[in-house]
């Protein structure tokens, strides 16, 4: 009960009219990006970041959060009328979302998207205030050997399962990491990676980072590859369910919820799997299966909710351990830190009217989400209409200016644009952005606990591993790195057994590399580069057919 | 010579098509649909949809008048590409649509209308959707 009444002094710090409007505000913004396939809420925050270091701590913060939860509403909008996701965790509700809106059902598939994402996003949000503070109670006594542990399990994690291969997953966190150690050991005051140069002794502004991966990485791709034919509107009335499709939805929208949110709230989940489960389960529960892959109503409600809650599971390590699971929760971390704001399970005793506050405005968007998104929904499709080059020359301007505010130094206009470059490259080779976005805002983290568990025991290595919760982490690394061999190694006791060799055991899909030994975790389902380039996933939808056996790398038709 | 009609799927389109009927039929010309959409946008509401285009064709076929349909689905300047293909086929007359705009329309946008009518080599017909 003393998280309610936390809760609700929460609300009425909320409740003035200019956190509204930022919180209006954010939830705006936060849509617009989620419709714009390719700039995604991670951009966005990245963008603004500079822009709110005149704001208080509070009031940058409602913004962020209401970006974060807009997003997640907003690329519903372009899975269902365009078939193109805005967001990658609305892939899987293209599915069965676009299929509804080419049989004219449009208004229904974007009604229960934003039902349900009201729906799971309540609840979830709900779960924030009875689950966070468990586990801030619990992290509060855990100490540097057990940080180290978790954080390696959020390296592992992102890098290993996220992604389309291993090797491109590791590859991203080292390049996160190299950067991340770019400045002064702050132990010795020694130069790292410096090459010399004064501009890089304070080490490289995450800003800069973010900034030039997320937004000048997308706009290089985008100007080197994006021409497509345009696509022509799909009509939508106004966004209305009828009682039969309630009677569908509200079962897949707690069953999403209830997927989600456990997703959210663990290193590497993200909203791609919980969402892609879930579309499964409702696949397998319908009561009118004959209608999945022709529009059912179920397999929008239920990924919808799923991508919802598990943006409010992110919250849970985000706030409680200084842990961000996806691209947007890293950021909005680098801004808290950005105010001298240390994250971890101390933030609740040190803050907890900003943590409160930024919950209860979780629940004040949510609610504006409905309201805007319900009835506006044709409005916001109008948002596609806007040609790509008027768009890009404003993110790259936003993107600059940004980078330059951080420290008013040009030099960090030519990083921005290195980095930028980067970005680009990492598309092109397929490297996952989120282990890279990770890698340099929990490098540092990560160093600062590998020192002082090392210095506790004066250099020996037992430091490292401390007690049950770090055994436990170092565990769950060692599982998933040693998993294709695993995996490799029960395939071959398999096909002793029966001796014909069976194809892929526990693939999601026709996996068909039955001799190769690849893991099975790394073509597992729409696991691909967390918020990197959604556009790039949403051509592969655009083009081909679902439901055609043509077996891609990072995408898997379900198969029931 | 032909009598080039750019078509889009709406109200004014086809107010557009009518006079281009007119026109062909007058100078006893072939007439040449042109939809154009540009590749830089995600959605584009003068792209017509394939069986639009098609009924297009039949409709205008049925009246008795030579029609082509031609779909341009690459870069991003109608004005241009209208203007272009009027070159090459070594139109007659262009017959597009024409409208009201908002003093903000004009302050943002460039009118793709009065680009052709500034650029084009031959004469011009701009249409209103309530005359026609």
């Amino acid at each position: 009960m003393d998280n309610f009444s936390a809760l609700l002094g929460g609300f009425a710090d909320v409740i003035t009219p200019l956190n509204l409007l930022f919180a209006l505000l954010g939830v705006i913004v936060g849509t617009a990006v989620g419709v714009l396939p390719g700039i995604g809420p991670a951009m966005t925050v990245a963008l603004l970041l500079p822009i709110t270091y005149g704001l208080p701590v509070e009031q940058s913060l409602i913004l962020f959060g209401g970006i974060f939860y807009g997003g997640m509403y907003g690329g519903s909008t372009t899975s269902i009328l365009l078939n193109t996701p805005g967001e990658s965790a609305s892939v899987v509700t293209a599915l069965e979302g676009n299929k509804m809106a080419k049989t004219g059902r449009a208004a229904q598939a974007l009604a229960t998207s934003a039902i349900g994402s009201f729906i799971a996003g309540t609840i979830g949000t709900m779960l924030i205030v009875l689950v966070m503070p468990q586990v801030v109670s619990f992290a509060i006594s855990l100490g540097s050997p057990e940080f180290l542990g978790i954080i390696l399990v959020a390296f592992v994690g992102t890098a290993a399962i996220l992604g389309s291969s291993r090797v491109r997953g590791f590859a991203a966190l080292l390049i996160g990491l190299a950067l991340g150690l770019v400045g002064t050991d702050f132990v010795t005051g020694q130069q790292r990676l410096t090459f010399g140069s004064p501009f890089l002794a304070d080490n490289i502004d995450v800003v800069v980072i973010a900034v030039g991966i997320f937004a000048v990485g997308e706009a290089l791709w985008v100007a080197a590859h994006l021409r497509r034919k345009a696509a022509t509107v799909i009509p939508v009335g106004r966004p209305w369910l009828s009682k039969a499709d309630w009677g569908r939805s509200w079962k897949p929208w707690l069953r999403g919820t209830a997927l989600g949110f456990p997703f959210g709230a663990i290193p590497a989940g993200g909203a791609e799997i919980p969402t892609f489960l879930s579309y499964l389960t409702e696949r397998k529960l319908s009561k009118h299966p004959e209608e999945f892959g022709k529009g059912a109503i179920e397999g929008v409600a239920g990924p919808e909710a799923a991508n919802n809650a598990s943006a409010a599971g992110t919250m849970v390590p985000l706030l409680a351990l200084g842990l961000p699971t996806n691209a947007t929760a890293a950021i909005i971390l680098a801004a808290l830190m950005s105010y001298g704001i240390e994250p971890g399970p101390l933030l609740l005793t040190k803050e907890p009217d900003l943590v409160w506050m930024l919950i209860a405005s979780l629940f004040i968007g949510n609610f504006f989400l409905l309201v805007l998104n319900l009835p506006l929904a044709p409005t916001w499709a109008k948002l596609l209409r806007i040609p790509r080059p008027y768009l890009y020359a404003g993110i790259l301007f936003f993107a600059s200016m940004g980078a330059y505010a951080v420290q008013g130094q040009p030099f960090d206009l030519f990083l921005l644009l290195a980095l930028g470059l980067l970005g680009f490259a990492m598309r092109r080779f397929g490297l996952p952005v989120l282990p890279l976005i990770v890698g340099a805002i929990l490098g540092p983290l990560f160093e600062k606990h590998l020192r002082r568990s090392l210095q506790g025991t004066g250099g020996d290595a037992s430091g490292l591993i401390g007690g049950p919760v770090s055994w436990v982490c170092y565990g769950i690394v060692l599982v998933v790195l040693l998993w294709p061999l695993i995996a490799r190694l029960r395939r071959v006791v398999d096909r002793g057994v029966d001796g014909t060799g069976g194809s892929g055991t526990g693939g999601f899909g026709p996996s068909g590399t039955d001799g190769s030994g690849t893991a099975d975790l790394q073509d597992g389902p729409y696991v691909a580069d967390g918020e990197s380039s959604p556009d790039d996933r949403g051509r592969d939808l655009h083009d081909s057919t679902f439901g055609s056996s043509s077996p891609a790398p990072t995408r898997k038709e379900p198969e029931s | 010579m032909t009598v080039l009609v750019g078509y889009v799927p709406t109200s004014l389109g086809e107010a557009t098509l009518r006079a281009g009927v007119a026109e062909s039929r007058r100078r006893s010309e072939p007439l040449l649909v042109v939809n154009m959409s540009r590749d830089d946008v995600l959605v584009d509401a003068h792209r017509a949809k394939s069986d639009d285009l098609d009924r297009v064709e039949r409709d205008v076929a049925e009246l008795g008048v030579d029609v082509e349909v031609m779909r341009i689905e690459r870069g991003s300047d109608p004005a241009d590409a209208l203007v272009r293909v009027a070159g090459e086929r070594e139109a007659s007359v262009i017959v597009i649509g024409l409208r009201h705009r908002s003093p903000v329309g004009k302050l943002i946008m460039g009118s793709a209308a009065q680009r052709i009518l500034l650029d084009a080599r031959c004469p011009v017909l701009a249409v209103k959707e309530d005359t026609a």
